[in-house]
C-alpha cells in the first residue's frame, strides 16, 4: 500500500510539473503546506489537499493534542446521552492514509516574510503556503474574576470539547435536586451559534429526569436567543417549562468564583449551585500573535475566494478564527467548508492558476433539544464577484418545522459522515 | 493517474480555457460531504451511499427535492442553493464514482 501511494504520488508529482511548468517553489522539489490545528478545518485542509493534489504536495499538521475531540455532541455529554470516550477519535489516518505528516508540538511564531514558522520543541519549518485554523481563544481579560487559572478549573466554560465537559458533567451530577445551573452566553460572534441553547436544553433534559426540582437560568448577553430562537423557546415551553428561565441582554463582565455568582454590566448579580461561564472569543492566540487577527483585533479577515488573509501573503485562515461572511456561523460543518476551497484555492495557486472563480459552501448545524430529539438550521451559500464575499442563495436554507428523532438519526449521521470527511 | 488523465480530458474539451485541476463537478460534491461523506461515500446505515447510484436517479431526486415535490427535513433547503446545471454536475459526478462495500 505505501509502495503503491509512493508510486502514484512521485507520478502525479511528475504530472503537475509537465502541466504546471516548473513545480519546483522556493529551491524546493515539491510545495510545502503546513497546516496550524487539526480541528473540524485544519484536518479537513490536510486531508483534501493531500486528496485533491493527488499526492504531489507534502503537508505538515502541527497539532499540540494527541486526539481530536468533537464539540459537535459534546453537550450531549453534559445530559448524560454521551460518554466523551465517543466523541473522541485519532488523527492518524491522516498520516496512515493520506500521508500527512503530523508534528504534535505547539507553533510560537510565525517569520510571513521568511515563509519560517517556529515549533515550541524548537524546530523551524518552511512552507510555501500556510494554513492556520486555531479554533477560538478566550478573553478572560473581559471577565476579570476569571483571570485566576485556579478559578478557571473550578468555574467551567467546557467551550472545548474534553476535561472541562466531563467535569462540568461531574458539577450537575453532584448538584443536589433543587439546585440552580446558570450559565453566561457571550455577545455573538462566538463559537457555534446555536450551542449555549442546545446546552440549556440538554441540562433541562438531565434535570427532568434526575433532578426535577432544579433550574436552568441562561443568562444571555444578547438581546434574544441568536439562533433557531422561535423553536428554542417553543421547545423550551413545551417540554422544559418550570425549569428553563431565559433572560436576555443579562451581559456579564465580572465573576465572582467563590460565590458562584455571574456579575452584569449593570450591577445585577446572580448566584448559582453550578456556575458555567461561556468567555467571550477571538482567533485562537497564534492568529492573534503573528498580526492576522485585523478585524477588531479579533477575528482574521479573509479573501473568500481563497481564505487567504488580508493581512499576510501565502498565509490562510480558516474555521472559527475568521471574520465571517454575512449569516455566516462559526461552526464545525463551516470549518470543513472553508478547508475544502481552501485546499482547492492552495492548490491552484501553487500550480500557477488563477483560483476557481465560483466557490461555493454549505452549513448544517443541528441541536439536541433530548437525548433523541433534533432541530436543526442549514444554509447554502456561493460567492458573489460583485460583492467579494461569500452570500446565502436566496431562498434555499431554513431550519426545522419541529423538533424530532428522524432528524436525531440524521444529526448523528451528520457527525459519522463529517467525522470520516475531516479525518479521513 | 486521475488528475492526470481528468486534466487532459478537460484540456481537450475546452481548447482556449485553461484546464482546471480539480473538476468543478468535485468541488460542488465536496459540499454534501458533511452528510453524505466524501465522495458520495457515504458512512453508515442511515442514508443510502451517493456514490454509484444512476445520473437519472439522483437527478431526478435532486430536482424533486428543490421543487418541493419530494417530503424532506433539510434537502429542499438544501436543494435550493443549487442551480439546474449544478445539480447534472452533482448527478453525474456520483453516479461517476465506484460504490464502496458497507
Amino acid at each position: 500500500m505505501k509502495r503503491r501511494q509512493f508510486i502514484r504520488a512521485a507520478g502525479a508529482a511528475g504530472a503537475t510539473s509537465l502541466l504546471a511548468g516548473c513545480a519546483s517553489i522556493g529551491g524546493q522539489a515539491r510545495p510545502q503546506v503546513v497546516v496550524i490545528g487539526g480541528g473540524y478545518g485544519g484536518a479537513t485542509a490536510a486531508r483534501y489537499v493531500r486528496l485533491w493534489s493527488e499526492n504531489s504536495i507534502d503537508v505538515t499538521l502541527i497539532e499540540p493534542n494527541a486526539s481530536f475531540i468533537s464539540c459537535p455532541l459534546s453537550n450531549l455529554v453534559l445530559g448524560g446521552a454521551k460518554q466523551i470516550g465517543e466523541l473522541t477519535m485519532s488523527i492518524n489516518a491522516l498520516a496512515g492514509k493520506h500521508g500527512v505528516r503530523i508534528i504534535r508540538d505547539t507553533v510560537t511564531g510565525i517569520n510571513a516574510g521568511q515563509r519560517t514558522l517556529a515549533l515550541a520543541g524548537g524546530q523551524t519549518l518552511r512552507y510555501d503556503r500556510l494554513i492556520v485554523s486555531p479554533g477560538v481563544d478566550f478573553m478572560w481579560d473581559q471577565l476579570p474574576g476569571m483571570l485566576k487559572p485556579s478559578v478557571q478549573d473550578s468555574i467551567l466554560h467546557a467551550w472545548k470539547a474534553g476535561a472541562q465537559t466531563v467535569a462540568l458533567r461531574a458539577q450537575l451530577e453532584s448538584m443536589p435536586d433543587g439546585g440552580v445551573f446558570a450559565m453566561t452566553i457571550p455577545p455573538a460572534p462566538y463559537r457555534c451559534p446555536p450551542g449555549p441553547y442546545e446546552r440549556a436544553s440538554q441540562v433541562a433534559f438531565y434535570f427532568s429526569r434526575h433532578k426535577p426540582k432544579s433550574k436552568v437560568l441562561i443568562l444571555d448577553a444578547n438581546d434574544d436567543v441568536v439562533s433557531k430562537g422561535p423553536l428554542f423557546k417553543k421547545i423550551w415551553k413545551e417540554r422544559y417549562s418550570g425549569i428553563i428561565d431565559y433572560r436576555p441582554a443579562f451581559r456579564t463582565t465580572d465573576v465572582d468564583a467563590g460565590a458562584r455568582t455571574a456579575i452584569s454590566e449593570l450591577g445585577d448579580k446572580v448566584g448559582a449551585d453550578v456556575l458555567n461561564v461561556i468567555p467571550p472569543q477571538r482567533a485562537g492566540s497564534i492568529a492573534v500573535q503573528a498580526g492576522l487577527a485585523n478585524a477588531n483585533a479579533r477575528w482574521c479577515a479573509v479573501d473568500f475566494l481563497t481564505f487567504e488573509s488580508t493581512q499576510a501573503k501565502n498565509i490562510h485562515v480558516l474555521g472559527d478564527a475568521i471574520a465571517v461572511a454575512p449569516l455566516m456561523p462559526k461552526s464545525a460543518h463551516m470549518a470543513n467548508q472553508h478547508a475544502k476551497v481552501c485546499a482547492a484555492a492552495v492548490i491552484d495557486l501553487l500550480n500557477g492558476r488563477a483560483p476557481y472563480a465560483q466557490p461555493m459552501l454549505t452549513n448544517t448545524c443541528y441541536s439536541y433539544v433530548s437525548d433523541h430529539d433534533v432541530i436543526h438550521v442549514a444554509s447554502v451559500h456561493a460567492y458573489s464577484a460583485e460583492k467579494k464575499t461569500l452570500l446565502v442563495v436566496p431562498g434555499s436554507g431554513g431550519v426545522s418545522a419541529a423538533a424530532s428523532a428522524v432528524e436525531g438519526e440524521y444529526a448523528m449521521n451528520w457527525a459519522r459522515n463529517i467525522w470520516a470527511d475531516t479525518l479521513g | 493517474m486521475k488528475l492526470f488523465a481528468i486534466t487532459l480530458l478537460a484540456a481537450a474539451s475546452t481548447s482556449a480555457a485553461e484546464p482546471q485541476l480539480i473538476p468543478q463537478a468535485a468541488r460542488l460534491a465536496a459540499t454534501c460531504a458533511a452528510c453524505h461523506g466524501t465522495a458520495g461515500h457515504t458512512q453508515g446505515s442511515t442514508l443510502p451511499a451517493l456514490a454509484g447510484q444512476s445520473q437519472q436517479a439522483l437527478s431526478a431526486s435532486l430536482h424533486a427535492f428543490k421543487a418541493g415535490k419530494r417530503e424532506s427535513t433539510i434537502m429542499t433547503q438544501i436543494a435550493k442553493g443549487y442551480t439546474d446545471e449544478q445539480i447534472e454536475l452533482l448527478a453525474a459526478y456520483f453516479a461517476a464514482q465506484k460504490k464502496e462495500a458497507k
